[in-house]
């Protein structure tokens, strides 16, 4: 069964039209598929069916360890997104953007493509600068109105500069991570393994905490 | 599957909103950034008066709402969609804005002072006051400390981490029970804690959650702590009929008891009534000259986003009324 109806691929359609260049998604599953990661195979499958301005790459992560580590990817469900040059842009989902999350896969989709939102310049500049490795990992649910801004949030900052990786972390697919990192309330950020947040942030209060670390 | 979008596809309106200045007087300065706030802005902006709107963010309350199903025109509408469509109506004028900043204080003279939180201060000849409700919080012990840690305010956003755990409710009006209904889905127990001696909430929510049998619901008491180190533990209960205090263990605790409103930087300014909610009359104006007020953060009964926006408009049209006669003047 299609997991987008008709009125659900009519409104996406209309969104991806707005991308501007070719991007490439990265798909990381295995030979036995786990529950969760035939859905979100199917998911973009018909996702990318949508539009001609996506290629999708199905990656074997046990059959293919050596791709899984070039891209950094060390678990599935994974999704990685890359530019028309396969830039390692660092915007990864894992598990699937499903529910809300669907905002902040399609605010990738159209940022890797060039339909950016803009960003005040200071606020560029700062995000150029930040000169360490930064990994943000943003706990969501697919219930939460309120987290795919915080995802996207960590999304513009590895766009903006490749020493930052950022992954949404769908919390009911990767329950012990989220035991691991105490997630009881979503979007939880964390920075490095060091900062936290509850809730989403604006973008000058998450460089502000990088740029103290 | 279900796929709630949060930009709803609506042909590219150019956006005409500049940046709000400091030194310029405006006619019209809107304090906030939901249905009131943005039907005033759109009200004002119409009628050609010099408008700026201040804001932390865009669709105040009903962005936090999944579904409309109240709104004229539309049968049913996501929360997010509707407070999109708001801001891209507001979007096509030329608009100054402040974003992300919250104000602090107001003064009231002939030419009104507003001071927000990033340290800048605008002018303008009236204001409109449109700042809403927030979330009301417990104030015990133990619930600062453990946010994030089991002590929750969204109960669709967070429902899905406490499976097969014991939660507690607190509040008996109609976003505790829908927070308890959530939460039974998925939760091992389900405990409500009402202050009062029957619910609040209306009859259709109470029907879905007597559907239910994974809950109880404790009337006439309150919470006096929560306790947990790094995570919530339990919880310590106040009787109130037979005043006994008592602890039980549980790994979550939902607050949801309802909304104060935003009216913390007018007091002194404009009078408040005993809810601290700003005391307007049938034109929305406050007791200070040239200052206006709209929505939930006024004292007009009925917190609905139809009537925000028609307070909104109609706060639009005091104040432009406002400006036409002191110019004249």
């Amino acid at each position: 069964m299609a997991l987008f109806d008709e009125k659900t691929k009519e409104q996406l359609r209309q969104v991806l039209s707005q991308m501007i260049n070719p991007i490439n998604i990265h798909f990381w599953t295995q030979e036995i598929e786990c529950p969760t990661c035939q859905m979100n195979r199917q998911f973009l499958d018909e996702f990318v069916s949508l539009t001609d301005k996506i290629k999708l790459f199905v990656h074997d992560f046990v059959n293919e360890k050596d791709v899984a580590e070039k891209y950094g990817i060390d678990k599935i469900p994974a999704i990685l997104i890359t530019d028309e040059k396969e830039s390692i842009l660092g915007i990864r989902f894992f598990g699937i953007p499903a529910g809300y999350e669907i905002n902040s896969f399609i605010s990738a989709c159209l940022e890797v493509s060039g339909a950016k939102q803009k960003i005040e310049d200071d606020i560029e500049k700062r995000i150029k600068n930040i000169n360490k490795k930064i990994h943000i990992q943003v706990f969501v649910t697919l219930t939460c109105p309120y987290c795919p801004s915080a995802v996207a949030t960590a999304h513009k900052l590895a766009m903006e500069n490749p020493n930052v990786i950022s992954d949404m972390i769908e919390s009911s697919t990767f329950t012990p991570l989220a035991i691991k990192y105490n997630v009881s309330s979503v979007p939880k950020i964390v920075i490095n393994d060091k900062l936290e947040f509850v809730g989403a942030q604006p973008i000058n209060i998450l460089l502000e905490n990088i740029e103290k670390l | 599957m279900n796929f709630n979008f949060q930009f709803p596809v609506i042909e590219q309106i150019e956006k005409r909103t500049k940046a709000i200045e400091e030194n310029t007087i405006y006619d019209v300065i809107i304090i906030g950034g939901g249905p009131s706030a943005l039907t005033a802005a759109v009200y004002c902006l119409r009628k050609g008066v010099k408008t700026a709107l201040i804001t932390k963010e865009f669709g105040g309350q009903i962005t936090e709402t999944a579904t409309i199903e109240n709104y004229m025109g539309y049968k049913y509408i996501e929360g997010n969609t509707l407070a999109q469509k708001f801001k891209e109506q507001v979007e096509q004028f030329e608009l100054s804005l402040a974003y992300n900043t919250v104000v602090e204080k107001v003064i009231n003279d002939k030419i009104k002072k507003i001071y927000c939180s990033d340290g800048k201060v605008y002018l303008s000849r009236s204001i409109i006051i449109s700042t809403g409700k927030r979330w009301k919080t417990l104030n015990v012990v133990g619930e600062k400390e453990l946010v994030g840690k089991g002590v929750a305010y969204c109960a669709i956003c967070d429902a899905p981490l406490f499976k097969d755990k014991t939660v507690l409710v607190v509040g008996g009006g109609n976003s505790a029970v829908e927070a308890a209904i959530d939460l039974c889905k998925i939760a091992k127990k389900v405990i409500l804690v009402q202050n009062l001696e029957k619910y609040t909430a209306d009859k259709i929510l109470l029907d879905k959650l007597n559907e239910f049998n994974n809950f109880e619901t404790l009337f006439s008491h309150t919470v006096s702590k929560i306790n947990g180190k790094n995570f919530v533990e339990s919880v310590e209960l106040h009787d109130l009929k037979n005043d006994r205090i008592f602890n039980i263990e549980v790994q979550g605790v939902f607050i949801e008891i309802g909304l104060i409103p935003n009216s913390e930087a007018f007091e002194g300014v404009v009078a408040l009534n005993q809810y601290k909610e700003i005391i307007v009359d049938c034109a929305c104006k406050t007791s200070a000259e040239g200052i206006f007020a709209a929505g939930d953060v006024t004292s007009v009964p009925y917190k609905q986003i139809i009537i925000a926006a028609g307070e909104g408009a109609k706060a639009a049209l005091s104040a432009c009324e406002y400006i036409l006669s002191n110019k004249k003047e």
